[in-house]
């Protein structure tokens, strides 16, 4: 690790996001007690667990929305260490349902993104321009470009709040629940699109899922989160079995083998009985 | 994997690679329309500031203030300024006005044909109305748009925030404790003091109640808050009245204004808070469209939402408690102009904030013009004539706010 960097300069290290024993506390409530979670440079690594795990706290420490002490350290320097505006350039994040605000076209939208390298008080440069439509072009998005970000479909806008976070130009991608107000055909869309984003320009994806099947499908590595605590983190196959899903999700699951990763099949609570699922078996009518 | 992380800072005007930090450098920068049809383009490598626009929509332009539209606002204050000036008990010819104000310019010497003593009325009676009409109304619209981007609700207006009623009462206290203080020939400088104090305190007493509520909170519950605020103080300020009835008369008279009476030293005690206000709020046009965005991703793109929002509250209720010390209390305003603007000519804070400005003022010069003529020799108070045609204004942003701010 090279922390002793002068802030400013973010080295080139191997480790993207480095948290050692992070403590968040929020009203008093504990919500992170000891956290440790590290992410390596181009790696995709989702970070699951139940309601109220810390799965969002987690990550908006990372991305600098919350004090974290000395625990988190971005590319080798601590984030405490970075200017607000220098920090913008390294990490950019996609909340779970960002504002939409009214009468803003698409441009504008994704243009704030550029804030970082807008002096303050100043004003977009023709650099700044030219980015955002190469973002654009590269989402698909150049013909949304003057509608009103209001008038998109649940799906369109998702790719816009993911332009607006390239423009950015960060390398790391913080994601919480990039999905969860997409039905099942776009969410396949938006994460391959961020998966083929990952791999073309090497970017490190951090994200939050509710459909552990899908983030074990996409994510390099997985963590659990239970109560404030990594209960379990590694490959998808070690993460998602029964009996950790059972014990942290207190949820009555089968785990079958799927082609990217295991699938999470909740069965309902009673039919413990029934005959053992597998992969072909999943839409069999019992008979 | 080459990961290459962004860039540390770069010095201002250096040029910029659009290219995201952190693409890895494979090959040549493709350019031109064989890399878009490239799945995935690798379009990132063209050079931002020459590449030419393709593809449709590629006309969009970035929100900003159009030429027209500066223009038109323009000529909108001068407008307010001549017929402000040529209106009244004894009507002016416009043209006339418009060279005698032209000869106010050093150096322009024209004949207007007035006679000396419509000269006078033009440059000592009629002008520093006129033009403290605009500065009025520029500050109240100014305020009103500010107000509405920092708690991003399109209710937001100095008066229903309650700034108004902490003046009021401040203003009252103040005199109150200070019997002696001059307030009609020229103000004290406790006065508008007072008034700031009193409008900031107010402010930060709804957005505190209103922020009560939680993050869910609705548009309405910070105008509920303001109305609470507003009760309380007016409760207080009556109290302090009627324990102290000697001091009615000369509070009553600031808090409907001095638009009647203005003089050129009124002008110059309003123009130093009009300079700080406009260039402070101005300066943050681009920060209140990052602030749309909500407060989270603010930050995350390298922003201090509350500070400015705090430098910005102080701001706009310092242009408030100028505006009231300087004209008494002048509802809706804040609320008319920059809703007009949005509908007309965008809703980027970049074109409202500027915009409200020069009509605001227009407005309010326009207004006072109805004000003195409309039921001459009498003059209605203008802030009669703002709630008037505010009113029914407001209820019309009330039926589509939710439209206008989802």
């Amino acid at each position: 690790m090279t922390g002793r960097e002068p802030a400013g300069a973010v080295s080139p290290t191997a480790v993207a996001v480095e948290v050692r024993d992070l403590h968040v506390t929020l009203d008093r409530v504990p919500i992170l007690t000891g956290v440790d979670l590290t992410v390596a440079a181009g790696e995709w690594v989702t970070v699951i667990g139940p309601n109220g795990a810390g799965k969002s706290t987690l990550l908006r420490a990372v991305g600098g929305l919350l004090p974290a002490g000395p625990a988190v350290t971005l590319f080798g320097t601590p984030i405490r260490a970075l200017k607000p505006r220098q920090r913008a350039r390294v990490v950019a994040t996609v909340a779970q349902s960002p504002a939409v605000p009214a009468g803003m076209s698409v441009l504008d939208y994704v243009l704030l993104g550029r804030t970082p390298y807008i002096a303050p008080l100043g004003r977009e440069s023709a650099a700044d321009l030219g980015a955002v439509h190469d973002v654009l072009a590269r989402l698909d998005l150049d013909a949304f470009r003057s509608r009103e970000l209001a008038t998109l479909s649940g799906g369109e806008r998702q790719r816009v709040f993911l332009a607006r976070a390239l423009a950015q130009g960060a390398t790391l991608l913080l994601l919480d629940e990039p999905t969860s107000a997409l039905d099942i055909g776009h969410q396949q869309e938006v994460l391959e699109l961020v998966d083929q984003l990952r791999r073309e320009h090497g970017l490190t994806v951090l994200a939050t899922m509710h459909d552990l099947s899908i983030a074990g499908e996409y994510a390099d590595r997985l963590v659990l989160l239970d109560a404030g605590r990594v209960v379990a983190a590694g490959p998808p196959d070690e993460v998602l079995t029964e009996e950790l899903l059972a014990r942290h999700y207190r949820a009555n699951v089968r785990v079958v083998p799927g082609e990217h990763g295991p699938l999470v099949v909740p069965v309902r609570r009673g039919w413990k009985q029934g005959p053992p699922l597998n992969a072909s078996g999943i839409g069999r009518a019992p008979c | 994997m080459t990961v290459r992380p962004t860039e540390p800072d770069r010095p201002a005007g250096a040029s910029r690679t659009p290219r995201p930090a952190g693409v890895p450098v494979t090959g040549p920068p493709a350019a031109g329309p064989g890399a878009a049809a490239q799945p995935g383009g690798a379009t990132a490598g063209s050079g931002g500031a020459e590449r030419p626009p393709a593809g449709p929509g590629a006309t969009a332009r970035p929100a900003g203030l159009r030429l027209r539209w500066l223009v038109a606002g323009i000529a909108a204050v001068l407008v307010a300024l001549v017929a402000g000036v040529s209106l009244g008990p004894v009507s002016l010819p416009a043209g006339s006005v418009a060279v005698e104000l032209l000869n106010l310019f050093p150096g322009v010497h024209l004949d207007s044909g007035l006679s000396a003593s419509e000269i006078a009325i033009v440059t000592e009676l009629r002008l520093p109305r006129a033009v403290l009409g605009l500065l009025v109304g520029a500050l109240l619209a100014l305020a009103g748009g500010a107000y509405q981007g920092v708690f991003r609700n399109p209710l937001a207006d100095p008066y229903l925030l309650g700034v108004a009623a902490g003046a009021g009462l401040a203003v009252t206290v103040a005199i109150v404790l200070g019997a002696n203080v001059e307030v009609f020939t020229g103000m004290s400088l406790t006065v508008p003091l007072a008034a700031f104090v009193g409008s900031l305190g107010a402010v930060l007493m709804t957005y505190l109640l209103g922020a009560a509520g939680g993050r869910d909170r609705s548009p309405a519950t910070l105008i509920l808050a303001g109305v609470a605020v507003s009760a309380f103080l007016a409760a207080g300020q009556t109290y302090l009245l009627q324990r102290h009835a000697d001091t009615i008369q000369p509070v009553y008279s600031w808090l409907l204004g001095r638009l009647a009476t203005a003089g050129w030293e009124d002008v110059r005690l309003v123009l130093p808070y009009f300079a700080v206000t406009a260039v402070v709020v101005l300066l943050h046009r681009r920060e209140l469209d990052v602030l749309s965005l909500g407060d989270d991703e603010a930050t995350s793109l390298g922003l201090h939402p509350q500070r400015s929002r705090y430098l910005l509250i102080a701001a706009a209720s310092l242009g408030t408690a100028a505006a009231v010390s300087a004209s008494g209390l002048i509802g809706f305003v804040g609320i008319i102009v920059p809703h007009t603007v949005r509908m007309l000519a965008g809703s980027s804070y970049r074109v409202v904030l500027p915009l409200s400005m020069l009509f605001g003022g227009a407005f309010l010069a326009l207004t006072d013009v109805v004000a003195r003529t409309a039921a001459a020799p009498q003059e209605i108070p203008i802030g009669v004539v703002t709630a008037l045609l505010g009113g029914p204004f407001f209820v019309l942003i009330l039926r589509t706010a939710r439209r206008v701010f989802p």
